[in-house]
C-alpha cells in the first residue's frame, strides 16, 4: 500500500505541475503589453511602467514568473480580479453554492444509475434494459448547452413546476431542476458501469455459492453482489468530478446559480483574465485532489489494484 | 472465431496482413468467404453486420441530411439567414420560416439549416487533427516502448489531468484572442489539441497487443524491417477500435464546439452557429422558445447521429460481442 501511495503521490506532482505550467504558458506566454492590456485606453508614464514592471515580475524570465505563480497557488494568493475583488474572497463565497448543487447531482445520479443498472442487468435483454440502454445512448449525446437550457425553458418556464432561476442563498428547492440537469451529464456511464459489473458479478463462483446455500435472491443481490459491483463504480466519481464541474460552468450559468461556475461564465463573457486562470487553476487543483482521493480509496477497497 | 486466429502465410506474402484472412473451415461456406471463395476482410465482416442493424441505418441517415445540410443548406431554404428585420422580432411562422423568427427578426428555420456547417466543419477537422496527434503518439508510444512509451505515457496522464472544458476555455481563449477571426481556426484547434488523448491511449494498447502476436514475430524473423512491420502488420490490425474512437469524437467534438460558442469563446462575429443561437435566445425564452428549442434539437440529433454510429461501428468491429 505504501509503494502504491508514493507512486501515486508522485504522479499527481508531476501531474500538477504539467497542467499549471499549460494553463500559465497559455495565458501569459507572448502577450502583446500585459501593462498597456491593463491600464487600457490611458497612456502610461515611464515611471508608471517601472513600478508596475516591478510589481508584476514582468523582467524575470518566464520560468520565474511561473513559479511566482505557482508559489501564489500554493499560498492561498490567487491574484486580483479585474473587478479589484481578490480572487480567494470570490471563491469562498461561491464554493458552499457549487458543493451543494454537485453534491445533489451526485446523490440523484448515483441512487438512479445504481438502482437502474442493477435491475437492467438482473434482467439482460428484458424490455426494460433495452429501454434504459436506448436511454442511455440519448442522454449520453445531450449536450449540456442542450439540456439546462431546455430544462430551464419547459420544466421552469412553461410548466413551472421547478423555480427557473436560483436567488443569492440558492436554496435546495431551487437547486433541484440545476442538479437534476447536472446529474445527466453523469448517470449514463454511472448506470452503464453498475449494469456491467452488476452482469459480470452475477456469474461469478461466489454468487453460485451463496444461492446454493439456499439464501434468498435479495440477500444475494443486494449484500454479496452489490458489494462487489459498486468498487468500480466508484472509480467513476473522480471522472465525474470533472464533468460535473464543466457542466457547472454552463448549468450555474443557465440558471444564474452564483457559485463557482457562474463566476467562471461571467469572467469567460466579461473577458476578465485574472479571473479565468484563477478559477481555472483552482478547479484543476480540486480536480487532481479528488481523483487522488478515489483512486487512494479504490485500492483501500480493492485490494488488487496496489499490486499492479 | 476462426477468422481472428493469425496466420503467418498471409502476413509475409506480400499482402496486407490482416489476421481475418486467414483461412477458416472448409466445410460449407464459412461466414468470413463472400460468395466467390475469396476471403473476407474483418472490415467486410463488419459491413455484413452493419447492414442488418437498423441503429446503423437511423445514424446514417441523419448523418447523410446532416452533411447534405452543411453542404448545401440552400437546398433545404431560399432565406437569407443573415437577413433580419427587426419588424419581424418573435413573429410566429410564415411561409418558407417554418420555426418562426427570432429576436432580430431572422429567419429561425435558415438560420439553423446553415449552423449545420460550422458544426461539422469545426467537428471534422478537429477530429482529424486529434485522430492525427493520437496516431502518432499511440503508435510511437506502443510500438517503440520502454523510455518513449513512459514518457508519453506521462504526457497522456497530465493532458487527461486537466478536464476538457477548463482546459479549452484557457486555449480558446488564448487563441480567439484576435477580434477580427471569426474563431473557425481557434476552435477547430482547441478541439484538435485537446482531444486526441482517448485515441492515442486506444491506439497505445492496440499496437501493443498486435505487437506481440505470433505473425508480427514471424515477420521479424522473416527479415521484416520496423518500418515493414508497423506499417504492414501492426497498423493494419491495430487501427479498428482507434477509427471507432474517432467516431465518437466527432459527436464529443461537436458538442465541444457548440458549448464554447455558447460560453463566448468559439465562433463569433457574424458566424452561424448552433451554440452563438442557443446562448443569444436563452435570455428571450419567455417571449419565443422556437429559437431556442430548434438550434437545440438539431445539435442533439447531430451528435446523437455521430455517437449511434460510432456505438454501432463498434458493436460491428468487436467480436467478443458476436
Amino acid at each position: 500500500m505504501f509503494r502504491y501511495v508514493v507512486r501515486r503521490l508522485l504522479q499527481m506532482v508531476l501531474t500538477f505541475f504539467g497542467a499549471t505550467f499549460v494553463v500559465y504558458a497559455l495565458m501569459f506566454a507572448n502577450q502583446d503589453d500585459p501593462l498597456q492590456a491593463l491600464a487600457g485606453e490611458r497612456p502610461l508614464t515611464d515611471s508608471q511602467r517601472t513600478a508596475l514592471t516591478e510589481r508584476y515580475h514582468l523582467d524575470d524570465s518566464f520560468l520565474q514568473q511561473y513559479w511566482y505563480y505557482v508559489k501564489g497557488l500554493l499560498t492561498g494568493d490567487f491574484g486580483t480580479s479585474l473587478t479589484g475583488r481578490p480572487i480567494g474572497s470570490m471563491l469562498a463565497d461561491a464554493w458552499p453554492v457549487t458543493i451543494r448543487l454537485t453534491l445533489l447531482a451526485i446523490v440523484i445520479a448515483a441512487a438512479v444509475a445504481i438502482s437502474a443498472g442493477v435491475l437492467s442487468a438482473i434482467r439482460r435483454g428484458g424490455v426494460f434494459d433495452n429501454a434504459t440502454t436506448l436511454l442511455t445512448l440519448i442522454v449520453l449525446a445531450l449536450p449540456i448547452v442542450v439540456l439546462a437550457p431546455l430544462a430551464q425553458l419547459i420544466f421552469g418556464i412553461q410548466l413551472g413546476w421547478f423555480p427557473a432561476t436560483a436567488t443569492k442563498d440558492a436554496t435546495l428547492w431551487q437547486l433541484l431542476l440545476p442538479a437534476l440537469v447536472l446529474g445527466t451529464l453523469v448517470v449514463a456511464t454511472e448506470l452503464r458501469v453498475t449494469r456491467s459489473s452488476v452482469a459480470d458479478n452475477l456469474r461469478a463462483d461466489y454468487v453460485r455459492t451463496a444461492r446454493a446455500k439456499g439464501l434468498s435472491a435479495k440477500r444475494v443481490i443486494g449484500v454479496h453482489v452489490l458489494r462487489n459491483s459498486l468498487i468500480p463504480v466508484i472509480t467513476l466519481i473522480g471522472v465525474d468530478i470533472g464533468v460535473l464541474m464543466s457542466g457547472a460552468i454552463v448549468t450555474e450559468g443557465v440558471f444564474n446559480i452564483p457559485g463557482v461556475g457562474f463566476n467562471l461564465f461571467r469572467g469567460i463573457r466579461t473577458e476578465d483574465g485574472p479571473l479565468v486562470v484563477g478559477f481555472v487553476s483552482i478547479l484543476v487543483i480540486v480536480f487532481l485532489v479528488v481523483n487522488l482521493i478515489v483512486d487512494l480509496l479504490y485500492a483501500v477497497l480493492d485490494p488488487r489494484i496496489r499490486y499492479e | 472465431m476462426s477468422e481472428m486466429q493469425p496466420l503467418v502465410r498471409s502476413g509475409v506474402a506480400g499482402q496486407p496482413g490482416t489476421p481475418a484472412e486467414a483461412t477458416g473451415p472448409v466445410a460449407g461456406r464459412p461466414r468470413h468467404r463472400d460468395a466467390g471463395g475469396k476471403p473476407r476482410s474483418l472490415a467486410g465482416d463488419a459491413w455484413l453486420d452493419l447492414r442488418r442493424s437498423k441503429v446503423f441505418w437511423t445514424a446514417a441517415g441523419l448523418v447523410a441530411v446532416i452533411l447534405l445540410m452543411a453542404a448545401w443548406p440552400a437546398l433545404f431554404t431560399s432565406a437569407d439567414p443573415r437577413e433580419c428585420l427587426l419588424a419581424r422580432k418573435h413573429a410566429g411562422p410564415s411561409g418558407g420560416a417554418f420555426f418562426g423568427y427570432d429576436f432580430q427578426g431572422c429567419d429561425v428555420f435558415a438560420k439553423t439549416v446553415y449552423g449545420a456547417r460550422a458544426s461539422i466543419v469545426v467537428g471534422v477537422c478537429g477530429t482529424l487533427i486529434a485522430g492525427g496527434i493520437g496516431l502518432v503518439i499511440g503508435l510511437a508510444a506502443g510500438f517503440h516502448g520502454g523510455w518513449l512509451d513512459a514518457v508519453l505515457s506521462r504526457f497522456i496522464d497530465i493532458v487527461l489531468g486537466i478536464p476538457f472544458l477548463l482546459a479549452a476555455i484557457v486555449l480558446a481563449k488564448r487563441l480567439t484572442a484576435d477580434p477580427a477571426s471569426d474563431g473557425v481556426l481557434a476552435v477547430t484547434c482547441t478541439l484538435g489539441l485537446l482531444g486526441w488523448t482517448t485515441a492515442a491511449r486506444v491506439m497505445r494498447s492496440a499496437v501493443i497487443s498486435a505487437k506481440n502476436q505470433d505473425y508480427v514475430a514471424a515477420a521479424r524473423m522473416l527479415g521484416a524491417g520496423p518500418m515493414r512491420l508497423m506499417t504492414r502488420h501492426v497498423l493494419p490490425n491495430s487501427i479498428g477500435p482507434f477509427v471507432v474512437v474517432l467516431t465518437l469524437l466527432l459527436g464529443v467534438n461537436i458538442a465541444g464546439e457548440a458549448t464554447l460558442s455558447y460560453l463566448g469563446i468559439g465562433l463569433k462575429n457574424d458566424a452561424i452557429s448552433w451554440g452563438i443561437a442557443i446562448a443569444e435566445a436563452g435570455p428571450y425564452a419567455r417571449a419565443a422558445a422556437a429559437p431556442l428549442v430548434w438550434p437545440s434539437v438539431f445539435l442533439a440529433a447531430t451528435v446523437l447521429a455521430f455517437i449511434m454510429l460510432g456505438d454501432a461501428i463498434r458493436d460491428a468491429f468487436d467480436p467478443k460481442l458476436r
